[in-house]
């Protein structure tokens, strides 16, 4: 039916677009109207609503006047964020935090699969995955509370040691906990997806490699990475991408207030402002510095991973 | 029989594979200790008197056993009324976010569908860009929405992720099958409902149960939009208890000095996570089948 009228009105195209949109949507509407409306309607108003809100980070806001009778001051708040001494210290927090979780992070689950692909028994198998993937059923409250517990200066790490070091008020400790943590309760998880890639990895493709007296490191080079390195590749540039949104819910549940040097980040920061003392236009401000240096790093390292992997990014 | 079996594949490795293999086979057998050792401090810890606890650490001298500290948490009124918010607010949760996302997708993984670019990039920006925190409380404060229930199951019930997922998922299912429908005159309705979603089903519960698990251990939304103690989920209760070291006053108000109450709310803590954790780490093993299809499905598309 489609077809018979853009035949018909070849002549007029605007119309016959127009026509053939209509004719698409009546026998169609109910894609539009009951499959994607709410969805459309809860991205419209819960996303994109408040982008429009970011011109608050222009404004010295007050709730009462809204956005527009609130006094526009331009980029005062990104200069008073980016001249404070503050500012050079939460940046690095947060970049120190998620590099250093990324370098360390990121391999271990690799590492991971490539060991339980080791694994020759599927039963013994199964029985590590369960243990592996347990923590991340954990919460972040009752994640912090057990690192919390553990480290006090009578919990099981100071016995096993025989001290009574008190790591959570200690700042050099914070990083290595958040990051330590973060590995214990997550390269299990992690390394499900690279454990269903590496099993896809040809059979016969290893045999022929085990036949042709191919040891474990040469299989590894020959088989096994190839299968990987896609999967590994994507969420290379999805972790680069999410650099700077490094997890309020964690940094804030481990924070003391004799940590707080090394272990207040922006997105930390933006809360307190924000909500705890109300300073809306500074805060929004600092939110927006953060979202786009965000988008800037994984524009890049698209950019980057296309150019060394013949042009296939995200 | 597993164990002969494996044996005998262990032994055609070559003499340096075999070093290999033991030195990573010692590695995740480490890894598995670190995973397991601290679990089984709590539990033991758990049980035991706060003051031998905290003179002698772990005991094997059953005298020295008690429940009191379960009979304290348990028997408080705001771990109950967290465990009960937490479970509403993640049944229903699920229940919208499931809908709205498994609709969504459907148009997006038609090929015909019209439109199906601008949809996807306007979804697909909301995932690397937003407004940020305070122009979203701001938002939701001015719908009326904050110290109520919506607040916490609206605004993030579209999750654009699970939304690929399932359209990566849909497009794997044969056309002939919606084909056939059409001919048979049945509409688009029928085709999802009836024909689409009874073979999806693995998709949908691990979308589910991640939605499930999301909200039941999340806890930044309910702590930004709720004020009332009533409304509070199970792990801003938690926090209380675990992070602030402020157990519900109930819980410890019997110790007379402050250095008591002090000792005792840290030994609260034990039982509390195990108390807290249960449910999930309970439910957890019969999920566990739908893990790799879910994951696998995520990662075609990546």
């Amino acid at each position: 039916m489609g077809k018979a009228s853009e035949n018909n009105a070849a002549g007029v195209a605007s119309g016959s677009k127009l026509h053939n949109a209509l004719v698409y949507f009546r026998q169609h509407w109910q894609l539009y109207l009951i499959f994607i409306l709410p969805a459309f309607l809860l991205t419209i108003i819960f996303r994109y609503i408040p982008m429009g809100g970011i011109l608050i980070a222009f404004t010295e806001y007050n709730p009462i006047r809204g956005i527009l009778g609130s006094e526009w001051v331009g980029l005062d708040h990104f200069a008073r964020f980016l001249s404070s001494p503050d500012f050079m210290r939460y940046l690095m927090n947060t970049l120190k935090l998620s590099v250093f979780g990324l370098l360390w992070g990121f391999p271990i689950p690799i590492l991971l699969a490539f060991l339980l692909n080791r694994i020759l028994s599927s039963s013994i198998k199964q029985k590590i995955q369960l243990v592996l993937y347990m923590p991340n059923f954990i919460s972040v409250i009752v994640l912090c509370g057990i690192v919390r517990i553990l480290l006090s200066p009578t919990g099981m790490i100071n016995s096993l040691l025989g001290t009574q070091t008190n790591f959570m008020t200690m700042p050099s400790a914070f990083r290595t906990i958040y990051i330590a943590s973060g590995i214990w309760q997550g390269a299990g998880w992690a390394s499900i997806i690279y454990t269903a890639a590496l099993s896809n990895a040809s059979k016969e493709l290893k045999e022929a490699a085990v036949i042709d007296g191919a040891n474990i490191i040469q299989q590894i080079k020959a088989v096994e990475w190839p299968a990987i390195k896609d999967t590994v590749l994507i969420q290379f540039i999805m972790a680069v991408g999410n650099i700077m949104s490094v997890g309020f819910e964690k940094a804030y549940a481990l924070q003391t207030d004799m940590n707080m040097s090394s272990s207040e980040i922006i997105s930390t920061y933006v809360y307190k402002k924000g909500l705890l003392d109300g300073d809306y236009g500074f805060s929004t401000a600092v939110g927006l510095f953060n979202t786009v240096i965000n988008v800037i790093l994984l524009v890049t390292m698209n950019k980057i991973v296309q150019s060394m992997n013949e042009g296939k990014g995200i | 029989m597993a164990e002969r079996k494996k044996k005998s594949e262990f032994s055609k490795y070559p003499t340096e594979d075999k070093a290999i293999l033991i030195v990573g086979y010692i590695l995740l057998g480490l890894f598995l200790v670190a995973i397991i050792l601290p679990m089984i401090y709590i539990i033991l810890a758990s049980f035991i008197d706060p003051i031998t606890l905290q003179n002698k650490g772990l005991t094997f001298d059953f005298t020295k056993w008690t429940l009191t500290a379960y009979e304290r948490v348990l028997g408080n009124g705001q771990i109950w009324v967290g465990f009960k918010n937490a479970l509403i607010y993640s049944i229903l949760f699920t229940i919208i976010s499931v809908v709205v996302t498994l609709l969504a997708a459907y148009p997006m993984s038609r090929p015909d569908f019209k439109g199906k670019g601008f949809f996807n990039t306007l979804f697909v920006i909301t995932m690397f860009f937003g407004g940020g925190l305070i122009p979203t409380y701001l938002l939701i404060s001015n719908l009326g929405m904050l110290d109520t229930i919506w607040a916490i199951l609206i605004p993030g019930a579209f999750s654009v992720w699970n939304m690929i997922i399932a359209r990566t998922y849909y497009m794997g299912i044969p056309r002939d099958l919606q084909e056939a429908a059409e001919i048979d005159g049945a509409d688009e309705m029928v085709y999802f409902f009836k024909i689409l979603l009874p073979v999806c089903t693995p998709i949908i519960a691990t979308i589910s149960m991640w939605q499930f698990v999301g909200m039941w251990n999340s806890y930044f939304d309910a702590l930004i939009y709720l004020n009332s103690a009533s409304k509070q989920p199970l792990q801003l209760v938690l926090r209380s208890i675990l992070i602030q070291s402020q157990p519900e006053p109930g819980m410890v108000a019997d110790m007379q000095s402050t250095a008591e109450r002090a000792r005792l709310a840290e030994l609260l803590k034990y039982a509390t996570i195990i108390i807290s954790s249960l449910p999930l780490m309970l439910m957890y093993p019969f999920f566990q089948k739908y893990f790799d299809n879910g994951i696998m499905a995520g990662a075609v598309k990546g």
